[in-house]
């Protein structure tokens, strides 16, 4: 399973990490729907060194889409909200 | 996986809308090319503008630094001469230097930040044109425009977000020298203002603490002088060449 972290490049993860990925994107998803900027930039820390820590980085040269994509380290709750609400906001 | 699949799904659907709407498949391996070096000079001219604000952000730090030490040697000048005023109004405006600087500081750093995360958004996404540079004439000389869909819907979907990616972190960047460019302006006028005292301002610009200092140095020795002058002997009143008043006070 290929992720992105935006800001920061892709990782590959084998598909057993899924579960415990789950787990910290469902805190995501309730501070997002609770407008909860603290908890947000707290599961949002802890499911990107997740990441990290149980993945290995996808080298430069290769070229592939991404199964999951998750907001850069830096990205506030709003800015989150509006990725999701609209499409159009996704530029390139 | 909520977020990150309907984040994932906003990059595909972007990437398929451009298929979509070519009739051979083919075609959009060239147009997307096309604009993948258009975005990779995009970043790099990005990189060089983030660059060129941070640098003016040093030079004001550089300017404050310098501010806030003439100040401080201003105030010890002062409450040498007995004027505690002129001191406290130094330390006042040596103070507001110091907080601008630290503001300054903390804008230079995410500044850099910026600088050092589109530089590498850059450099991967350069590797990653190439990579579908090399796969964009495989699949011309391999496939049909019928055989060639999928294939062409796999690279151009992995260079879409790429692009997308490099997109956000360009817009992100954009806006904070944004903000940043208001600050300096605000800084630059507060620099011109003499407000801060800016002893790098070309032509030797004089504050008015250094004048009010300077027209005390100059008073006393005024005074100097005329003491000199009520203690000579008249014939002074027209003196011989070569012996300058003066010399008979040294």
């Amino acid at each position: 399973m290929i992720i992105r972290i935006l800001g920061e490049g892709q990782y590959e993860l084998a598909d057993g990490t899924l579960d415990q990925l789950n787990i910290l994107d469902a805190t995501l998803q309730a501070a997002v729907d609770a407008g909860d900027r603290a908890g947000f930039a707290a599961a949002l820390r802890a499911l990107l060194s997740a990441v990290r820590d149980r993945g290995t980085a996808v080298p430069d040269e290769v070229l592939t889409a991404s199964d999951l994509v998750l907001p850069a380290p830096e990205a506030a709750l709003q800015e989150v909200a509006a990725l999701l609400g609209d499409e159009g906001l996704i530029p390139g | 996986m909520s977020i990150a699949r309907r984040l994932a799904l906003l990059f595909r659907v972007k990437a398929n809308k451009a298929l979509d709407r070519a009739e051979d498949p083919r075609e959009v391996l060239d147009y997307s090319y096309e604009r993948q070096l258009e975005m990779l000079t995009r970043v790099r001219r990005g990189v060089a503008d983030v660059a060129t604000s941070r640098r003016r952000l040093e030079l004001q730090q550089t300017q404050l630094r310098q501010a806030a030490d003439r100040l401080q040697t201003q105030a010890q000048q002062a409450v040498g001469v007995g004027r505690d005023d002129l001191a406290r109004e130094a330390l006042t405006r040596r103070s507001a230097a110091l907080s601008e600087l630290a503001a300054i500081t903390a804008q230079r750093d995410t500044l850099q930040a910026e600088e050092d995360k589109l530089t590498l958004a850059g450099q991967r996404l350069q590797a990653k044109i190439e990579a579908f540079r090399t796969r964009k004439e495989t699949i011309k000389a391999t496939y049909t425009a019928a055989e060639a869909q999928t294939r062409v819907g796999e690279a151009v979907s992995g260079i879409s977000e790429e692009m997308g990616d490099v997109g956000l972190a360009m817009q992100r960047a954009e806006d904070k020298t944004a903000q940043m460019q208001a600050r300096a302006q605000a800084i630059d006028g507060l620099l011109a203002s003499g407000a801060l005292d800016d002893a790098t301002a070309p032509g030797g610009h004089r504050d008015d603490i250094q004048a009010a200092l300077d027209a005390m140095a100059g008073d006393s020795d005024i005074e100097r002088e005329l003491a000199a002058l009520k203690a000579a002997p008249a014939v002074t009143a027209s003196p011989t060449a070569g012996t300058p008043p003066a010399a008979k006070e040294a």
